[in-house]
């Protein structure tokens, strides 16, 4: 079965570098990939990914306010009855994975990440779902 | 006939010279340049090896560190530790919600309130943040675009408050809006509106501000944002070429426009290729200014530009390592000639600096300048093959570039930045550059030390990094809401909606409306809305 992957930049970080890669990355790995551009709220995050009924949520932050905004898509989600894993990418120091692990985030992937890493990340997110 | 040699001679004869030995540390004497009397000389037309005849014999590069965290006290206080620590240029770096025209108590600023760079919601912020530095004689540059008009407005308001003539103000806005739609993604109004916000900064500070350049074209964030280094290049200097004709719709002739811009550029790890890369911007620029735009004022042909160490090159494992990094990419942005510049510092995979770590980025540059003597003659790789050659490249490779664009805009330059930010053709083209380059990284063609190879060492303990608290968010809210209920509040939905009248009107410049708007303490993002009601949204269609 084709993994569903919704992958968002919540908040007000531009940065979309990382985003695109990781899209083309899973894309070309055989996944469906759904960006749904730049500034979205957790809300929004949320109601896409259970219309889309996607597999796994990835989100991009860059920014520094991971700790605050990650773990609202996860409340948004249970809010709504859904559960689906939520893999966080980007700018993470490692003392904050515990944390968001905590909060309900599945997976953390760090600067430097390879490629196939990434797409194993966001495939065993699914499976363990 | 007078040779190259004899006009730069001349230049450099009349440059007055830093007092010191010009020699080896063995003693050999060293000329200000070298090469062959009917070759390219610097200072001299197309200035390829170097805007000034003299260049860094005559002034080092302006070590201009970029810093800005929490509130506006916090920054004013690191502001004060670079000037301290022998630093003698700032530069301010503004958090997410500021750069997008947001106040701290919007419900999008949520976690984001100081921590990329300092909040500022009003006038009384822009006071904390340059408290006690003497803005007559330091130069200050601003890193904002969207809001940009807004921000100076604000800083203008400030200084004059605390006695500092506008007249006397010397920096830079970055205000280069273009490269937000293409790269960096910080936009707010549509392009049009955008670039009308632009017109009226360049159009203000040639009538009222002298020492102030009004556009800072950036490539740094076209490189970071993915492109390969001709890309940087190229789309850097059409959107220069869109300026400069954006700035002649105004009225203003080339030569009164031209010599207040300036550029900045990325200094990536690909080091020849990046010298390269500076020499060939000042030789298209100094060719297209005088052939295709008409300027015959030195100083608009001669391209400046501030370096900035390559952000995306830095490794988050064995972070020690990126301070090599980075004196490498230094060397390479004082070896190419650079007005000044900013090193990286150790930790910013991870966060903004510590202290510590920005200390020794700076201490990188002043090993640079003060131990390495390369500062004693100008462009010391003009000459090798391979420079030169890959010179010509990067030039051939920007003008094919430049003809797309020119076909885009059907002749105009402006036209063909706007019409290829609206098709999706720049962000495309930056994606696309950027996957290229992972999928090298992906399939080991490009190694990374302590990333791809060269493990050893990852499972160290991590450095210390900077905590930016949400204490600093809490306290900027309240920092706001007193502003809030200490104004006139007549007196700002007066000036707001003068604002929002006159921002329907593009024949009307909004500056004056903006100074006083921030005068009355109105909040960043209450000038923003009252132009956005008339300006409306940019929303990316977003791509893959």
């Amino acid at each position: 079965m084709t993994l569903r992957v919704l992958v968002a930049k919540i908040g007000l970080d531009g940065h979309d570098r990382g985003i695109k890669i990781v899209a083309r990355l899973l894309r070309d790995a055989g996944m469906e990939v759904i960006y749904t551009g730049l500034f979205q709220t957790p809300d929004t995050v949320a109601s896409a990914a259970i219309d889309e009924d996607v597999d796994v949520i990835g989100l991009s932050m860059l920014s520094g306010a991971h700790m605050t905004l990650a773990p609202l898509v996860v409340e948004a989600l249970r809010s709504r009855g859904a559960s689906i894993p939520v893999v966080v990418g980007g700018i993470v120091p490692k003392q904050d994975i515990p944390l968001l692990k905590a909060a309900g985030i599945s997976e953390v992937l760090g600067p430097g990440a390879p490629g196939t890493a990434v797409v194993d990340t966001i495939r065993a997110a699914a499976h363990v779902q | 006939m007078t040779t190259p040699r004899e006009v730069w001679q001349k230049a450099f004869t009349e440059s007055s010279v830093r007092p010191g030995a010009y020699e080896t540390m063995s003693g050999i004497p060293v000329q200000p340049v070298y090469g062959p009397d009917d070759g390219e000389f610097p200072g001299v037309y197309p200035y390829t090896r170097g805007p000034y005849a003299s260049m860094y014999r005559s002034k080092l590069w302006t070590m201009r560190m970029f810093a800005g965290f929490g509130t506006a006290d916090d920054t004013n206080k690191r502001f004060k530790d670079i000037i301290n620590s022998g630093g003698d240029g700032l530069s301010t770096a503004f958090d997410m919600p500021t750069l997008l025209g947001l106040d701290s108590d919007d419900t999008m600023s949520l976690g984001e309130v100081g921590r990329c760079g300092v909040a500022i919601d009003t006038v009384e912020d822009m006071d904390d943040l340059y408290r006690d530095i003497d803005l007559g004689k330091i130069t200050t540059s601003m890193t904002i675009n969207s809001p940009a008009a807004v921000l100076f407005s604000m800083f203008i308001a400030q200084a004059e408050r605390n006695g500092t003539p506008r007249a006397r103000l010397g920096g830079t806005l970055q205000n280069d809006i273009l490269k937000e739609y293409q790269a960096q993604k910080e936009f707010v109004f549509p392009p049009r509106q955008g670039m009308r916000l632009v017109r009226d900064t360049i159009a203000f500070t040639a009538a009222e501000m002298p020492k102030w350049h009004s556009v800072s074209i950036s490539g740094y964030h076209i490189r970071e944002a993915g492109s390969t280094a001709a890309e940087e290049l190229a789309f850097t200097l059409a959107n220069g070429f869109a300026y400069v004709e954006l700035a002649a719709q105004t009225g203003l002739s080339v030569d009164a426009f031209a010599p207040r811009l300036s550029f900045f550029f990325n200094a990536h790890i690909d080091f020849f290729e990046e010298i390269a890369k500076y020499r060939a911007a000042r030789r298209i620029w100094a060719r297209w200014l005088k052939e295709r735009y008409g300027a015959t004022s030195e100083r608009s042909l001669q391209l400046r530009f501030h370096t900035q160490t390559a952000g995306v090159s830095l490794t988050a494992q064995q972070p020690e390592v990126n301070i090599v990094r980075t004196a490498i990419e230094a060397l390479a942005g004082v070896l190419g000639g650079t007005q000044s510049l900013h090193t990286n510092s150790m930790d910013e995979a991870m966060a903004l600096p510590t202290e510590r770590a920005a200390r020794i980025a700076l201490r990188t540059q002043q090993v640079i300048a003060n131990e390495t003597n390369v500062t004693a003659v100008a462009d010391p790789l003009g000459g090798s093959w391979y420079v030169e050659e890959l010179t010509n490249e990067m030039e051939r490779r920007a003008e094919e570039i430049f003809a797309d664009i020119e076909a885009f805009g059907q002749g105009s330059m402006l036209d063909g930045c706007i019409n290829g930010i609206e098709e999706n053709w720049f962000q495309s083209r930056i994606a696309d550059s950027a996957y290229d380059l992972e999928r090298k990284f992906n399939s080991g063609e490009r190694i990374i030390v302590g990333v791809s190879h060269f493990l050893e060492g990852n499972d160290e303990e991590e450095i210390d990094l900077l905590r930016i608290t949400n204490e600093d968010e809490q306290k900027q809210r309240r920092r706001l809401e007193a502003v809030r209920s200490s104004r006139n509040s007549a007196a700002v939905a007066e000036s707001l909606a003068v604002l929002e009248t006159e921002a329907a009107d593009p024949e009307i410049n909004l500056m004056p409306a903006l100074i006083n708007a921030s005068n009355a303490r109105a909040t960043v993002g209450e000038m923003m809305k009252s132009m956005g009601t008339v300006f409306g949204r940019h929303i990316e269609v977003p791509t893959i």
